[in-house]
């Protein structure tokens, strides 16, 4: 069961005239990919069997099936998907031919690699002069590092973000996740996508450095520019944030539930007081004004946690919202699941997959009113499309095919 | 020449080198007004400035954006005109004051839409209300406009009109995924929340104009913050929950249930992150730590043989066998020793280390701009590299600098009518 297109008569997809010739692999690389091909584009895996896609093998994938990984059904839907052994030399003049009917080339190997195969942006230029080509890369094509091994992580820790996860005056623990990851190819869609407007107004293709390490501190300016100007080094606060007090997230009256309250204003700080029935430690004189209630919020945290701690997670915002405070459940995925907001908005969807049945995947953030995006297949099997793309698309006869895949050139 | 004309002087000169340099840049022609605070919209906004687009900015008549409140603030002096702040996230705009709270304000607005290719906008729900904001009534102003919303919850859904900051947005989406099991969870820092919703603002918007090629429409593009932290970063975790019932929970300074290690640990001058995806990179840095082979302690230990097992139950114990090594060298040296056996541990750096880093320096990622109330500052650079039409930042515009240019140059109203206008607080 496919997701059905939101609201809309229009069958139109912004980016259909476009194929993408998508080299990526692990986490974040195919997700460039995914979101063209959410919006339209024909975006083509180019995958080998002589090296499987770790993330088809990833720790969710229970039966060790290069067919059945979750993380990558996410990742990779909406794409067609072929295999070329790059071993091959072959493979390679195929690569060629394939990428001078695409408009778009995307890859994330260390910079060594496309080089190797003669599938570096100088020589696929004159393949296709207008050819747009950007690869994703942990710290960028040039400089001291460039050709690092990375991942999410070392990226994390690199960026300088990690080090700003932590409590008040305590050790750094790190963002913990692949929040680099994740930025770093939702910032390549925007270059692509720049790169391709260009291209329709003069014609002109151009290479596109994305860099994770850049792509993170452009998102930190305030720690970057209070170090430039002031000489301070960032570290981390627990869940504070200037010109905000009381701001944290409470303990409710289940086993590790929490709400989120951001109170700002003096009004704020007086609408919190009446939700909380005016106990009288609030009638404090140091905490009646913003100065105050930064200075002492730790104090204030606790004299709060006791009380929330007399409520579920789910009646303390909806008490706390009744009376116009900021205030959000945290949730987990249990929860994220059921939510009727996030249900109403398409946050998760379902995708159905030839092996895998009916699957749970991301659905698509971006609500377009007159052209949504869709999720129009599952990502594909191992070469699942190789009949496809070289018969349809570079016009070989299936005894041509036939023949590169006894030679392991199509593998 | 006097102090206003001179300004006005200086920002047609400076809006012309804009125009002539943004031939060059990949959305030159593409005209953005930008009704945006704080930072999710803006940074949408600069995305699009520096890449080109002709980005009028619209700020409340004497504060503006907020941002110019928030700082930093150079010997941390309080200066709407020097809030870092704002000067990065603006950088490349042509900036106006206007009160939407008036009709007049508002009549002005609309006719700035009526030329324009896209509206960004972060508007609280009852501004978005009142100035009618929404893209039923904008459309018939301009039926080729692209509005782009970025919010907390999205402009739909039960959660539309609940009072919401960023870390309200993480929460309901999910991501306080961070910090120690025995206290509070913690999430991302600083706002990066917001940062998501202006990128994400921003491929809508580049989505929404390649539709319109098509179609010859615009189109309303709705961000919500939420939506991408449980939609795009969390439906890994979703799938784990649905299908393994499991539930990421935090666990301090390590990541548990994925391959030993994933964690950062200190050692002699800071602290070092670890992952080790493939067991040969593992294996590497126990050679490395055993002085050639690995330690017999590991050897000889099938507790340790599975990674897994390993970052569950026996973290804590591998971590201080560990440490010994880690403690005897700095960031650095194990960096760089990692390195060479490519190992991918690196230095858990501070943002000095980062603004101070050789190879940042080499790539040239940090920019310097030169702002007449600032001086030279240095910035973060532009998130991606063009071969052939590089972005480039110019500086952020002071408040109102450019209304005489857009109201009466732009929109043709009479010096004098700029006056009144000012006199009656709707500019």
């Amino acid at each position: 069961m496919t997701t059905p297109s939101a609201k809309s008569n229009k069958a139109v997809l912004p980016l259909e005239k476009y194929r993408v010739a998508d080299f990526t692999t692990v986490a974040a690389g195919p997700l460039l990919g995914s979101i063209l091909a959410d919006f339209g584009a024909e975006v083509i895996k180019i995958e080998s069997r002589v090296r499987i896609d770790a993330m088809r093998m990833g720790p969710e994938n229970l039966e060790k099936h290069p067919d059945k990984d979750p993380a990558f059904l996410h990742a990779n839907r909406n794409k067609l998907g072929i295999t070329l052994n790059f071993e091959k030399p072959e493979a390679i003049s195929l690569a060629k031919r394939l990428i001078a009917v695409s408009d778009v080339v995307v890859e994330n190997f260390s910079p060594r690699v496309m080089p190797k195969w003669g599938l570096d942006y100088a020589s696929l230029r004159k393949t296709k002069p207008d050819i747009i080509m950007v690869s994703l890369s942990a710290c960028g094509q040039a400089g001291p590092l460039k050709d690092v091994v990375a991942y999410g992580p070392t990226l994390s820790s690199l960026s300088g973000i990690d080090s700003l996860v932590g409590y008040e005056g305590d050790r750094p623990l790190g963002t913990q996740g692949f929040y680099t990851d994740w930025n770093s190819p939702i910032h390549g869609v925007l270059a692509v996508l720049m790169a391709l407007w260009h291209r329709e107004q003069t014609g002109i293709g151009q290479y596109i450095d994305a860099a994770q390490w850049q792509a993170t501190v452009s998102c930190l300016p305030e720690a970057v520019m209070d170090y430039t100007m002031n000489g301070r080094v960032a570290r981390p606060r627990g869940n504070s944030q200037p010109g905000f007090a009381p701001h944290n997230v409470y303990p409710c009256q289940e086993e590790d539930k929490w709400v989120s309250v951001c109170v700002k204003t003096d009004l704020e700080w007086e609408r919190l007081r009446g939700a909380m029935g005016h106990p009288p430690w609030t009638d404090d004189p140091r905490f009646a004004n913003q100065l105050g209630r930064w200075k002492n919020r730790v104090e204030i945290d606790k004299a709060i946690a006791r009380w929330t701690a007399n409520y579920t997670h789910h009646d303390l915002t909806t008490l706390l919202q009744s009376h116009g405070v900021a205030a959000m459940a945290f949730l987990d995925s249990s929860e994220r699941l059921f939510d009727p907001h996030l249900e109403d908005r398409q946050v998760y969807t379902e995708v159905t997959h030839p092996l895998m049945g009916d699957y749970i995947i991301g659905g698509i953030p971006w609500k377009l009113s007159g052209t949504p995006g869709q999720i129009r297949r599952a990502s594909p099997l191992m070469g699942q499309h190789n009949s496809y793309v070289f018969g349809n698309i570079l016009g070989l006869s299936p005894q041509e095919i036939s023949r590169l895949e006894k030679e392991q050139v199509i593998y | 020449m006097n102090q206003a004309n001179r300004n006005v002087h200086t920002s047609k000169v400076r809006a012309a080198e804009v125009r002539t340099e943004s031939r060059t840049l990949p959305l030159s022609g593409i005209k953005v007004i930008e009704l945006g605070n704080f930072i999710s919209a803006p940074y949408c906004g600069k995305l699009l400035a520096d890449s080109g687009a002709d980005v009028i900015k619209i700020e409340r008549p004497g504060s503006g954006d907020e941002s110019r409140s928030y700082g930093p603030f150079p010997q941390d002096i309080p200066d709407l005109e020097k809030s870092g702040l704002f000067l990065y996230l603006n950088t490349s705009k042509r900036g106006v004051t206007l009160n939407l709270d008036s009709h007049t304000g508002r009549a002005l607005f609309h006719k700035l839409l009526a030329n324009a290719d896209v509206l960004i906008e972060n508007c609280q729900p009852e501004q978005y209300d009142k100035w009618e904001l929404n893209y039923d009534c904008l459309s018939q102003v301009n039926p080729r406009l692209v509005v782009t919303s970025i919010s907390p919850y999205g402009r739909s859904g039960p959660y539309q009109r609940y009072r919401a900051y960023h870390h309200n947005a993480c929460a309901l989406g999910g991501v306080f995924t961070m910090g120690d099991p025995e206290r509070e969870p913690l999430t991302l820092p600083l706002f990066q929340g917001h940062f998501q919703g202006g990128i994400h603002g921003a491929v809508g918007t580049m989505m929404a104009l390649f539709a319109r090629q098509i179609t010859n429409e615009g189109q309303h593009v709705d961000i919500a913050e939420a939506d991408i932290w449980a939609g795009y970063f969390s439906a890994v975790g979703i799938q784990a929950y649905v299908y393994a019932d499991r539930i990421r929970k935090r666990a301090g300074h390590r990541t548990k249930g994925f391959y030993y290690p994933l964690c950062i640990l200190p050692c002699k001058d800071g602290y070092i992150s670890e992952v080790a995806v493939l067991g040969t990179q593992w294996k590497s840095f126990l050679e490395l730590i055993g002085r050639g082979q690995v330690p017999e302690w590991y050897q000889n230990d099938p507790r340790f043989q599975d990674r897994v097992m390993s970052s569950i139950d026996f973290a804590d114990e591998l971590d201080r066998k560990q440490s010994p090594w880690l403690m005897q060298y700095t960031k650095e040296e194990i960096f760089a020793m990692c390195r060479e056996r490519r190992i991918p541990f690196a230095p858990v750096y501070t943002i000095d280390e980062v603004v101070n880093h050789v190879h940042l320096k080499e790539y040239g990622y940090f920019v310097d701009i030169t702002h007449p109330k600032t001086g030279p500052l240095k910035y973060p650079g532009a998130p991606f590299r063009f071969s052939e039409t590089p972005m480039r930042s110019s500086r952020a515009p002071l408040l109102g600098e450019h209304n005489h240019e857009v109201y009466c140059n732009q929109l043709g109203l009479s010096k004098e009518d700029l006056v009144r206008l000012t006199q009656a607080g709707v500019v």
